[in-house]
């Protein structure tokens, strides 16, 4: 039965005029019925996978809350930043895992008491950026972007299209110092949440 | 016999089939030249077979692919063989790929009317390509994360459907369960099958067009059956026994720490036969990255996909050529540079060691009679005093205080010493020093702080420096004594042995020969001016001074710049635990080291 059908689609395909000068009304609409019934009977099932497979797209990320990250005491008073972990609540798919890492901050103290909060994640395609003390900069281990300590691109040849990702701070019972902790898209120079 | 295979054949029509497949026209005669196309589609077998028996065994979510990949690589019988003839055989087939494709364009078996063959087999090296891609995430490993990130967030650069192509193949917006079960599916289901359904193709096209002969013909034609095949299985063979060489000599496959995005991996690096692209990002500027990773590559591919256009012009055939070996040639120095750049670069290498380190180690920790939580392998490390001491310590307390003369993890801080040095703290070795004349005053000790003058130094400085061999006797004693109170697991033996030594040193502290008690406490006697002695140095008594060194039990009001790290909480009470463990020793040791694979 499927080969018949198979046999009478290519058939079609493969029709001209000048083959059948007389084609026949009725003909045209057997086949073309048994085109559009064979044709439908995969779009259920590809649909209903497509509507599962697309999911993805309209799901958004947990990030973008504010967290304790560290208190005002442990940053050195010199300015030198320091690695924090941000730990929140990680949800994976079918998984919610409260107070886990789910992502890393360098903390950097100014004048007046004020923090600058980076993004560890490299703006060019996502590796961890290390902090040099010696050079006193941000290096990317992957392609060698290097960033100042305000996060601004160092190397005009930099690969990455846009400085260190700053994060939004405050600080409250005049000690702890709350990030607002969101990753962004890599490999564009706006910064885009992701 | 005969006439069961009469009737199988006119049920089936199988001599057709065997006498097409086995009779097929080698003008010219066999070659070993004619052999590659054999070799990928045995490696295809290989990753078949292997894949399919691998598959029974793993788990893809990220908190079980990892751990089933260990389970394979170091707890099933044979597994790591498995893993490891699976892991070089996608090798060899990469290189083999390459070979096959250069014995095309010279042999100029890519010429019409065999355009369609040529074309498929380009189709076909980028699905392998794909394969090698996907299964480099599947361990779950830090290696395959950080890799998978940057190529992902390649793929988020391409114009319009870049970020919404990502998403569909991370599965969201975060790396987790989901992208593990698409990279699975691409990896042993969706890409396979493709290959399967272009190696027919392929085949059929082979077969439909016959071989393209090496010119000039050296022999008459004959059969595919039997020198062809002999030569091709000949090839076969010399490609397993390359691959059960590196199966051997690696004992399997790789495998790294468990996937950790809080983790920093600066060794992160795609497989060899990626090099070439990821050192062709470093050369373009932020905003261009997209000629680097898509446009240029794209060009290079269409020129290659257009050979058999160009191969038809009267130099077309020597444009190809020069084509092929300058893209392999430009692919083999930006290796080779990308190779260098690593070799040359200390931060790197020490990034390896540090990742071949945690690798081993989390093995330890998985083989331990703890074994895998159910949280995954990931909190092994989290929780290992002897993975993250040395790192909470380089991160807070190397500032000032050394383990060892360094930062904990071998580097030098950029700030000079100015507080002890705390490895062996409290072992009767380290107390001997501190009660030095000689040493006490020094960096070593309390040379770098406020105290470098104080009543301690020069208690240590005249009194002990005066003692008479009695005194110096009791003073060994009373080491032996405090040192006990930590409890420390490497003295843990010599403890129990001289309990003895330890009841008199207990009376030393405690008496008046010594004076001890006139600054510090011990138990329910003594002056409370100085650290109290009782535990002194066991978990609590650490933990407790850590977490604020000026509580009155500690130092008060006379604490020099210590922060109170608990109390401040700039480190958690786990990170606090996790350092004092690793100063004090404290942590698991396997009966038998573990081997990094």
């Amino acid at each position: 039965m499927l080969n018949r059908r198979h046999s009478r689609f290519f058939y079609l395909l493969m029709d001209t005029p000048e083959s059948s000068p007389q084609p026949d009304r009725r003909e045209f609409i057997k086949k073309a019925a048994a085109v559009a019934i064979g044709g439908s009977l995969v779009v259920a099932p590809i649909t209903a996978g497509l509507f599962v497979f697309m999911d993805p797209l309209g799901r958004k990320s947990g990030n973008g809350a504010s967290v304790l990250v560290a208190t005002l005491s442990s940053l050195p008073e010199n300015g030198e930043p320091r690695k924090f972990s941000v730990l929140a609540t990680k949800v994976d798919a079918w998984n919610r895992t409260p107070n886990v890492p789910v992502g890393a901050v360098y903390l950097q103290r100014l004048k007046e008491n004020t923090v600058r909060a980076l993004n560890v994640v490299c703006p060019h395609a996502g590796c961890f950026v290390d902090y040099r003390p010696a050079n006193s900069n941000y290096f990317c281990p992957c392609h060698n972007s290097s960033f100042a300590l305000d996060g601004a691109i160092l190397d005009p040849k930099s690969p990455s299209p846009r400085g260190l990702d700053e994060l939004p701070v405050e600080i409250r019972n005049g000690n702890e110092v709350w990030v607002t902790f969101q990753n962004f898209r890599a490999g564009v120079p706006e910064k885009i949440p992701v | 016999m005969k006439p069961a295979l009469d009737w199988l054949d006119n049920r089936t029509g199988y001599r057709r089939l065997v006498h097409e497949t086995l009779y097929e026209n080698v003008p010219g005669g066999a070659r070993w030249r004619y052999v590659w196309g054999s070799t990928l589609a045995f490696c295809f077998v290989i990753q078949v077979i292997t894949g399919t028996f691998l598959w029974l065994a793993y788990s893809p979510s990220s908190q079980t692919a990892w751990e089933s990949v260990y389970f394979i690589q170091y707890e099933m019988a044979g597994g790591w063989f498995l893993r490891g003839l699976h892991h070089y055989t996608a090798h060899a087939m990469t290189v083999l790929l390459v070979v096959h494709l250069m014995q095309v364009v010279i042999d100029g078996a890519y010429k019409a009317p065999r355009e369609f063959n040529f074309w498929s087999g380009i189709i076909l090296l980028q699905l392998v390509l794909a394969l090698s891609l996907t299964g480099y995430l599947l361990p779950w490993d830090q290696k395959g994360f950080w890799a998978t990130r940057v190529a992902t967030n390649i793929v988020a650069i391409t114009p319009f459907i870049g970020p919404s192509l990502q998403q569909l193949i991370v599965g969201g917006s975060e790396y987790g369960h989901h992208t593990l079960t698409r990279f699975f599916a691409l990896h042993a289901g969706i890409i396979p099958g493709a290959i399967i359904l272009f190696i027919v193709g392929h085949i059929y096209l082979f077969r439909k067009h016959g071989l393209t002969p090496k010119l000039p013909r050296r022999r008459p034609d004959a059969a595919f059956w039997p020198d062809q095949v002999l030569r091709d299985a000949v090839a076969c063979l010399a490609v397993l026994a390359v691959v059960l060489f590196l199966v051997f000599r690696y004992q399997g496959a790789p495998l790294g720490a468990p996937a950790d995005p809080s983790e920093q991996f600066s060794a992160a690096r795609p497989e060899w036969y990626f090099l070439f692209l990821f050192e062709l990002l470093k050369y373009f500027p932020g905003g261009t990255e997209v000629w680097g990773a898509i446009v240029i590559p794209g060009i290079l591919l269409l020129i290659l996909a257009v050979m058999p256009f160009i191969g038809n012009w009267k130099l077309g055939h020597r444009f190809n050529l020069a084509y092929l070996w300058a893209l392999l040639g430009g692919a083999a120095l930006l290796t080779v540079l990308a190779i260098k750049a690593d070799r040359g670069d200390p931060n790197y290498r020490l990034a390896v060691v540090t990742a071949e380190r945690d690798a081993a180690r989390v093995v330890e920790l998985a083989r331990s009679p703890e074994g895998i939580p159910p949280t995954g392998a990931v909190s092994l490390l989290r929780n290992d005093p002897l993975t993250q001491g040395p790192r909470i310590f380089a991160r807070n307390c190397a500032s000032c205080h050394r383990y060892d003369g360094h930062d904990g993890l071998g580097a030098q801080p950029k700030d000079k010493i100015s507080a002890a040095d705390l490895k062996g703290f409290a072992s009767r070795e380290w107390l001997k020093g501190l009660l030095d004349p000689e040493k006490v005053a020094s960096l070593h000790y309390f040379g770098g702080t406020a105290f470098s003058d104080g009543k301690m130094v020069n208690y240590v400085k005249e009194d002990v420096a005066s003692f008479g061999a009695e005194d110096q006797a009791l003073l060994q004693q009373a080491i032996v004594a405090l040192s006990a109170e930590a409890q420390l697991k490497s003295q843990r033996e010599l403890d129990e042995n001289e309990a003895a030594v330890i009841k008199l040193g207990t009376e030393a502290l405690t008496g008046d020969r010594l004076g001890c008690m006139e600054c510090h406490t011990f138990n329910d006697s003594g002056e409370d001016n100085a650290p109290g002695l009782t535990g002194y140095g066991s978990r609590e008594w650490l933990v407790a001074f850590i977490t604020n060194p000026e509580h009155e039990r500690f130092y008060g009001e006379d604490n020099d710049r210590m922060p109170a790290f608990g109390e401040e909480k700039s480190l958690t009470r786990q990170e606090i635990g996790l350092v004092a463990d690793w100063i004090r020793g404290e942590w698991y040791v396997a009966p038998a080291p573990v081997v990094a694979r």
